[in-house]
């Protein structure tokens, strides 16, 4: 029944926000491209929280855009509010955050999509991967379909034996009702893959002409938003305000009364749910003496009455859900438009990946997003440009693409998934990253802007602006550094003087007067102006680069000592059985994860610095003999 | 770890005339720069050269140890890297104390066992047919110390120091959930709370490291002599506290006397009694007290055992000697309880007044216990018996401990300066790992999990 349905360089299965990265990247980088979704109205769906960045997410972000993607231009089209966090705090921990019009949001990624060169955006739900001598080339779909491909990467989110939970109601499902996809996670079973279930869950949304805001707390964006893409310059987006109020002793009561259905308790859910979102139930069984939890009312769109009830994550019965909605202060009258759920599905245990994403056990087959255990959009788009990348790379003959720990929360997250594997749905956070003072939201640019041109995913013009905005920087750095103020200036002092600084009594550098904590470029500037064209974006890398100097040379020693460890490659036909004298505990996980470095063995858990020193003893002997050998 | 700065201590502890202290890494040359006083600049010194000059405390100033040190630039090395040596006398303090130094210094960590060889190795020093003996030592020596170090970190530090680590996990959790989570309703982190957590424990680790001097007191054996008159039953006591004590004894062969030296311990605390060879000459009639053979044992002592017959009054001699033990740590034992006594107490608290008395009758083996009390108070100033002392006493530890002090004391600087709680963070999270490397913790994800479960975060 099945029929040749054409040739790819390379498949991607699923158009969430994985295999729109994935597909996208790959066909920009010259790649005949095919993305298969179950169903086409779902491209870029936003099935919980309607907005996108936060403090680590955000940054990723940041990254997607510095490398080419596509997930920072587009929210920068469609964001309804946005928001820098943590402006109070180091310029390492700034985060941008939107929220989305996630209809507009989908839309619009979906018609980039299809205006693509290269890429075929069809609908069709994989059921099994065609392996081939051991490798991935191709897919046939339910309707009987063969698609064939040269690489094939799977992101299926939590549709993969999707279930969905809602109090005693159980049944298959995608998330928002969509079909899941049960055959493929057969077929994967059937590749001898090791499949982990996990379990994920959404608030209910509620009718906003229903809520009285009088009684919560306004949530507005910020005046002049910034942007998440290096591109985006200007933006006449209307914003739209959140609203906070929060849960009460009577909502804690309707929850304990109701505990016994909550499948949570009751045994019904399996699957091992993520620690930083629990559900409501959850949050009031393990946290019983918090009095009140916050809850954000959160506009989906612009052209819907929608919104998301964030704080309110669910698997609670529909009846109780909204018993415990109306128990909020301005929701005594809510009309709930969706009932929350929790949903469970498969996942691969991540170790069974490289850090290109490729499965170990199938070369040829990439997975990202989800199915990789990770949870939320960014941390699937991350994932999702860089299996695109390596899928295309390998397509094209070329070398894959790692990034590095201390380049960006891309490695940092592939690293922690593909090296320790994960227990639950692995969230991205400032505090996984050991640089994060090199990883900062404002410079992901001079991070990887250049990996982003190399591979092709970042035009030349973009490139030149880029290498233009470096030059002023630096210039503009030792301008200050060979600026004299002197105390004779009495601008100087009264700057100094308003600035709450020690006036000065001899000749400085601008550049140390910048150093003062609690001076700023801008203070700086109004003394000794640059004649150089500076954006403001440019004035404020100056001011990081030279006011946390010297906690970034810090970083920057143990990168640096670590970079050593990353560069030893660990050849890939070593056989740790071989390898006398390792820790029977050390030569398993060894060969199970196959670390490509000896800095990556490093972090396995259960591999002790011995170990690591008896593998560079080896890794001697065995470089030593192979050359020998010629 | 490839090609950091690492230092050990690189002969057998406690054999040979001297001691070596060898620098490997990047960093070796600088690293003993700034602790090395000498006529010539070895940082521009040529390689093979030796240097004459003292370890200095950089921090305090205090002239530590008279060393040689010599410089070997890479390749031209063991193991192919910078290497400094350090030659000092021999004798555990002095090459620990010199070693600690070291240790204190930024990018230089304890070597690894075997990995100065492991190093020749990789560097290619080593031929290629010796790489799985390489290996085997490694293996060997690492399983050593990891039963040694098991060993060192008793129940009681290790307590305390998970305590402590636990105290920096939780603040730093909260520093990170107000920047992970800024919108979150938790407790707002400010510089000044970050301050008033961190004092706390640097007090402790000042405490901890108090006791790192009693805590080699206890290793090594408090310096004793016992003096006295001629039979007032100084070989009485030596033997009494011998045999009770099943006390270990070294023989030195080769001279004369059978032993110079003998461990004792008393109230579980360890003395080492000086010129014990002297006391069991029984036949030395013409024995003065206090000068001429005991004198230099006196001179060396950090405790004086003075036996009194008290059933005597009070010789000149002896107020003689007792005049000149103003200020040392004494105790007079007033022996001979069983006779009628002729010595007044006060008389004696007046000629010396730091010392502790002790009516005793060693022959009936009375007053021992009042013995170990008067000892463990004058060195704990009596708090042994009252609180749980624990003892750091290994130069690793000693050095992660001050690590781990630095940097929350950077913290607190950083907090007064008004540095964002994230860049705060950096130094305390370093503090955290340092104190998790005294226990060979590895940092792992327990940051994540102490997150989460301290706080309630959610969608």
């Amino acid at each position: 029944m099945s029929y040749d349905a054409g040739q790819f360089d390379v498949i991607v299965v699923g158009a969430g926000h994985a295999g729109a990265e994935a597909a996208l990247a790959a066909a920009r980088m010259g790649c005949e491209t095919l993305l298969l979704t179950i169903n086409l109205d779902m491209v870029a769906f936003m099935p919980c929280n309607p907005s996108i960045g936060g403090p680590a997410k955000g940054h990723v972000v940041r990254e997607i855009d510095a490398l080419g993607g596509e997930m920072g231009r587009n929210i920068d089209k469609t964001f309804i509010q946005m928001r820098m966090l943590n402006t109070g705090k180091g310029p390492a921990v700034h985060a941008l955050r939107a929220q989305a019009d996630k209809f507009l949001y989908q839309h619009t990624l979906k018609q980039t999509i299809e205006e693509t060169p290269g890429l075929t955006l069809r609908q069709g739900m994989v059921e099994e991967l065609i392996v081939e001598d051991g490798a991935c080339t191709g897919v046939i779909t339910k309707t009987g379909a063969v698609y064939r491909g040269r690489a094939v990467v799977v992101t299926t989110g939590t549709y993969l034996r999707g279930k969905v939970i809602m109090g005693e109601l159980i049944y298959e499902s995608g998330p928002n009702n969509q079909q899941p996809s049960i055959k493929l996670s057969e077929c994967l079973r059937g590749l001898g893959f090791e499949l982990a279930r996990f379990k994920t869950g959404t608030p209910p949304r509620v009718h906003g002409d229903t809520i009285d805001f009088d009684k919560t707390e306004i949530q507005p964006g910020d005046p002049q938003p910034k942007f998440f893409s290096y591109e985006t310059e200007f933006s006449d987006n209307e914003q739209l305000p959140c609203w906070l109020t929060y849960t009460t002793e009577q909502t804690h009561q309707i929850i304990n009364d109701n505990l016994h259905r909550a499948p949570m308790f009751s045994g019904a859910i399996e699957g091992t749910g993520p620690r930083y979102c629990p559900s409501i139930e959850d949050k009031i069984v393990r946290f019983a003496d918090k009095p009140k939890h916050q809850i954000f009312l959160e506009p989906e769109g612009k052209n819907t009455s929608e919104y998301y009830v964030q704080g309110l994550s669910t698997s609670m019965p529909e009846d109780v859900q909204l018993d415990i909605l109306r128990s909020i202060p301005g929701m005594e009258k809510v009309e709930m438009m969706r009932t929350g759920y929790a949903i469970e599905y498969d996942a691969v245990v991540p170790t069974q990946l490289w850090p290109t994403l490729e499965t170990k056990r199938v070369p040829g087959l990439f997975t990202a997003g989800q199915i990789n255990g990770t949870s939320g959009y960014e941390e699937a788009a991350g994932q999702g440009i860089i299996a695109g990348i390596n899928a295309a790379r390998k397509v094209l003959g070329k070398e894959p693409v790692i990034i590095d720990r201390s380049q960006g929360y891309i490695g940092v997250m592939i690293d922690d998934l593909v090296t320790k594997g994960t227990n639950d749905p692995y969230r991205l956070l400032t505090s996984r990253a050991e640089y994060r003072l090199l990883l900062r939201h404002d410079n992901a640019d001079m991070r990887l802007t250049p990996i982003g041109h190399e591979i092709g995913l970042i035009s030349e013009a973009r490139y030149e602006r880029f290498l233009q905005k470096k030059d002023l920087v630096e210039q503009e750095v030792k301008r200050l550094k060979a600026e004299r103020v002197r105390p004779e200036d009495e601008n100087a002092q009264a700057m100094l003087a308003e600035g709450g600084s020690s006036p000065l009594s001899q000749v400085i550098d601008a550049l140390s007067l910048l150093r003062r904590p609690e001076l700023s470029y801008a203070q700086v500037e109004r003394v000794c102006p640059s004649p150089l064209p500076l954006t403001e974006e440019m004035k404020e890398q100056v001011e990081i680069q030279i006011k946390y100097a010297g906690y970034i040379e810090k970083q920057l020693i143990q990168v640096e000592r670590m970079g050593k460890m990353e560069k030893k490659k660990i050849p890939d036909d070593i056989e740790y059985q071989d390898v006398h004298n390792l820790s029977s505990e050390s030569r398993q996980k060894l060969s199970e994860i196959r670390p490509l470095s000896i800095g990556q063995a490093s972090r396995i858990a259960g591999v002790t610095p011995a170990d690591i020193s008896i593998l560079l003893v080896y890794l001697e002997h065995y470089n030593r003999v192979v050359a020998a050998r010629g | 770890m490839l090609q950091d700065t690492i230092a050990a201590i690189s002969t057998a502890v406690g054999e040979g005339g001297i001691a070596l202290i060898r620098v490997s890494g990047p960093d070796a040359v600088k690293t003993v720069h700034q602790l090395f006083r000498t006529k010539a600049d070895i940082r521009t010194a040529p390689s093979h050269t030796v240097h004459y000059g003292h370890i200095f405390d950089p921090r305090s100033g205090e002239k530590i140890e008279e060393v040689l040190v010599t410089i070997m630039i890479g390749p031209r090395s063991f193991t192919a890297e910078d290497v400094v040596e350090i030659s000092t006398h021999g004798g555990v303090i002095s090459v620990k104390k010199v070693l600690d130094l070291v240790l204190q210094q930024e990018g230089v960590r304890l070597a690894e066992p075997g990995e100065f060889t492991r190093r020749a190795f990789v560097n290619g020093r080593i031929d290629l047919a010796q790489a799985e003996a390489v290996m085997d030592l490694i293996r060997s020596k690492s399983d050593k110390a990891f039963s040694i170090a098991l060993k060192q970190v008793d129940g009681k530090l290790s307590r305390l120091i998970r305590e402590l680590r636990q105290t920096v996990i939780e603040l730093l959790a909260h520093i990170e959930v107000n920047i992970d989570y800024p919108e979150h309703d938790v407790e707002e982190m400010t510089n000044l709370y970050i301050k008033e957590q961190c004092f706390p424990l640097i007090e402790e680790i000042q405490r901890l490291l108090k006791t790192a001097s009693e805590g080699k007191i206890l290793r090594e054996g408090i310096t004793t002599v016992i003096v006295g008159r001629p039979n007032v039953g100084k070989s009485s006591l030596l033997n009494a506290l011998a045999q009770d004590n099943r006390a270990i004894v070294t023989d030195i062969p080769g001279t004369t006397r059978d032993v110079i030296e003998e461990f004792v311990t008393v109230g579980g605390i360890p003395l080492k009694l000086l010129d014990t060879a002297g006391l069991r000459e029984t036949a030395d009639v013409v024995e003065r007290i206090g000068v001429e053979r005991s004198r230099g044992a006196l001179q060396e002592a950090d405790l004086i055992l003075l036996v009194l017959n008290q059933a005597e009054p009070l010789h000149e001699d002896e107020r003689e000697l007792m005049e000149s033990l103003h200020g040392r740590q004494v105790v007079v034992i007033m022996n001979k309880t069983d006779l009628p006594g002729q010595l007044d107490p006060e008389e004696i608290s007046r000629l010396v007044p730091s010392a502790a008395l002790v009516k005793m009758s060693v022959l009936q083996e009375q007053g021992q216990e009042q013995l170990e009390k008067a000892i463990s108070e004058l060195f704990f100033s009596g708090q042994l018996e009252t609180t749980d002392h624990t003892y750091v006493s290994n130069a690793r530890h000693i050095a992660l401990l001050k690590q781990a002090m630095q940097s929350l004391e950077d913290a607190v600087d950083a907090t007064e300066s008004g540095i964002p709680i994230d860049i705060i963070q950096i130094d305390v999270r370093t503090a955290w790992e340092r104190l998790g490397e005294i226990l060979g913790d590895s940092a792992g994800d327990s940051l994540i999990d102490q997150i989460f479960s301290q706080f309630c975060l959610g969608k």
